[in-house]
């Protein structure tokens, strides 16, 4: 069990990963980068004047500016956003297997997104339907999950898995009757592709607001991951407490969905590894260090798997779904495989 | 320790009925359980004897009646507008903190789902004695390692848990239940798992913390399967028939084997002596 100090260092320690892995981010591509241009970029004129800097707007700066920083802190809110709600969802359902996308929220994104692009509509609203769309399936999934007021676990994962089917066939419907010229775009949708980030702000502001929310009930999941009736019993308000973070997890994760597609397996995996690591530490399941811990470490993983996704065959550019995917299963399974040994 | 209640009972009933769908626990029941009494909850599998545990503990509703738990009205008769909401009983956050601290709940089934350390879950006890922003203190510490001493897990505090035999698991679920310090023990089976002479260690353990010091503020009620254990750890002790009706008080008067006889339909004989009598099935 960690305490407040010692989680506070882990914690520094993993914001020192994440201004690395943006230095990685930023200064890597085709068009080649000084840590000068970095540093006039990022903080401006003034500082490279007092370096000694020739004051001069190079295209580097310009592309870091313009191009890079936007997609990174896109990438890095998405990987921070798929994490935390990967992280509650786990709590929630009980199940460290559990990850955001098992409630169908992705798959009604994906419906929304898709029904846009076949309207040939323009970006902003295939963002907005993304979302309409995973808001209409969380509220479908919770309504049903809920008919009778007692919502069980079985029941919510039961309601989650058909949704995502249903929705899993009407996109198979949608791309089959797509017209030639959209579907490499409805593809890369589907896949996950932090190229289409046009504006990272919501996605920083709903991860900030949402540790924000998930942190003072930190100590509440931790009871809550143990049982609704120990909860219940040491004073938790069970119901609400759940309520919350079905929401707070279906919200990230719509947010996430919205601003980059559905990327797989980083709401799986980081949760899953990062409560590994703290284990190894000695700190086992706490989710007050939990939490922040899996938001930065996922952000941090995005954002090296999409650096390496558009420079790995460039110009060509992968979508960093399928590469988050190519190195999270064998992932998932080396740990799976190290568990039963252990 | 200013909020401890002294002297008070600790459950007060009145007109009490308990049900399970069409099924009655207890109907009417009038009962009182007052600190340094220890009682055992004796009947078949399946009259309700957890769901009565339950429901005294504030976790589910009664039908109708009036139930007063440490200070805290969970229902108030009829007992339906306490209001409730998804099937829990809802009463005033400060009732809710109130309960958490003073009446402790030993469940029958503990999950553990994410790996964790035996420390970490005994520590989890201490939860409703902390502010939203506090973290355990060295104090919380010191109480969780004496709790795991006293129910038999000095050099466990690192074990996962999930490699927990299954009385170990249970000794657990006890340190973390004298972790939280209540006045009020609940005990749904406290000797499932357990080997003989940790039976007899945790029934001591539990007498001891309803008795001297804590016969003032402290009291237990047991769901217990063994007769002598019950008459020869509870005082009291309370007997649900299935059909609703119940009888409460001295063990010596209640727990004879006539009433055993009719309460587990089963003929039972009764041996020893004032002190130390045991019921065997004939």
């Amino acid at each position: 069990m960690p305490s407040r100090r010692r989680a506070l260092t882990v914690l520094a320690l993993l914001l020192a990963l994440v201004v690395a892995s943006f230095v990685v981010a930023l200064a890597t591509g085709s068009i080649p980068v000084t840590t000068h241009d970095l540093f006039t970029a990022l903080f401006g004129e003034m500082f490279s004047e007092k370096w000694g800097g020739m004051g001069e707007t190079s295209l580097a700066i310009e592309v870091v500016r313009g191009l890079r920083l936007p997609r990174a802190l896109g990438a890095f809110a998405c990987g921070g956003l798929l994490a935390l709600a990967g992280a509650l969802m786990q709590v929630l359902l009980r199940n460290p297997l559990a990850d955001p996308y098992v409630l169908g929220i992705s798959g009604g994104a994906a419906v929304g997104a898709l029904l846009a692009m076949l309207a040939g509509l323009a970006l902003w609203f295939i963002d907005l339907a993304a979302f309409i769309g995973a808001f209409a399936a969380m509220l479908i999934v919770f309504g049903l999950a809920h008919g009778d007021s007692s919502w069980t676990r079985t029941r919510l994962l039961l309601t989650g898995v058909i949704v995502a089917a249903g929705c899993g066939a009407a996109v198979a419907l949608m791309l089959s009757i797509a017209p030639e010229a959209q579907l490499r775009g409805m593809l890369f949708w589907l896949m996950g592709d932090a190229g289409q980030i046009s504006e990272p702000r919501p996605a920083l502001v709903v991860l900030a607001a949402g540790l924000a929310l998930a942190l003072p009930f930190a100590r509440e999941l931790n009871l809550l991951a143990r049982g609704d009736v120990l909860a219940q019993t040491l004073g938790v308000s069970v119901n609400h407490v759940k309520r919350g973070v079905y929401f707070l997890a279906a919200l990230a994760t719509a947010t996430a969905v919205t601003t980059a597609g559905s990327i797989g397996f980083i709401g799986l995996i980081v949760p899953h590894l990062t409560r590994l690591g703290l284990m190894k530490l000695g700190w086992g399941n706490d989710q007050r260090l939990l939490l922040p811990a899996a938001a930065l470490v996922g952000g941090s993983l995005l954002l090296l798997a999409d650096t390496l996704a558009r420079t790995v065959v460039a110009p060509q550019q992968l979508p960093v779904g399928v590469l988050t995917a190519l190195i999270g299963v064998p992932a998932f399974l080396f740990l799976l495989g190290r568990e039963k040994h252990a | 320790m200013h909020d401890i209640v002294r002297m008070a009972p600790l459950i007060f009933t009145r007109d009490l009925s308990v049900r399970i769908g069409s099924h009655d626990v207890c109907r009417a029941l009038n009962w009182q359980v007052n600190p340094g009494e220890r009682w055992a909850i004796l009947g078949k599998n399946g009259v309700g004897k957890s769901t009565l545990l339950k429901t005294l503990a504030g976790l589910r509703l009664a039908e109708t009646g009036e139930l007063i738990v440490c200070g805290a009205p969970i229902a108030v008769p009829p007992a339906r507008t306490v209001g409730s909401t998804l099937g829990v009983p809802t009463f005033s956050r400060e009732s809710q903190r109130t309960l958490a601290k003073r009446r402790g709940y030993l469940t029958q089934h503990h999950s553990d789902p994410f790996p964790s350390t035996v420390m970490e879950t005994a520590l989890i006890g201490r939860h409703p004695h902390l502010g939203r922003w506090d973290w355990e203190s060295t104090a919380d510490h010191e109480i969780t390692r004496a709790a795991l001493a006293e129910a038999d897990l000095v050099g466990f505090a690192e074990r996962e848990v999930q490699t927990l035999s299954g009385g170990e698991r249970q000794r657990l679920a006890v340190a973390q239940l004298l972790t939280q310090q209540p006045q009020l023990f609940l005990l749904d089976e406290p000797l499932t798992h357990l080997d003989l002479s940790h039976q007899v260690a945790i029934m001591e353990l539990f007498k001891r913390k309803t008795q001297g010091e804590f016969s003032m503020t402290s009291a237990l009620v047991a769901v217990l399967h063994d007769p002598g254990f019950a008459v020869r750890y509870c005082e009291h002790a309370l007997l649900l028939f299935g059909n609703g009706e119940w009888l409460a008080g001295p063990a010596r008067n209640i727990i004879t084997a006539e009433n055993l006889t009719r309460l587990y339909g089963h003929p039972l004989r009764e041996i020893g002596s004032d002190n130390d009598r045991w019921f065997i099935p004939c």
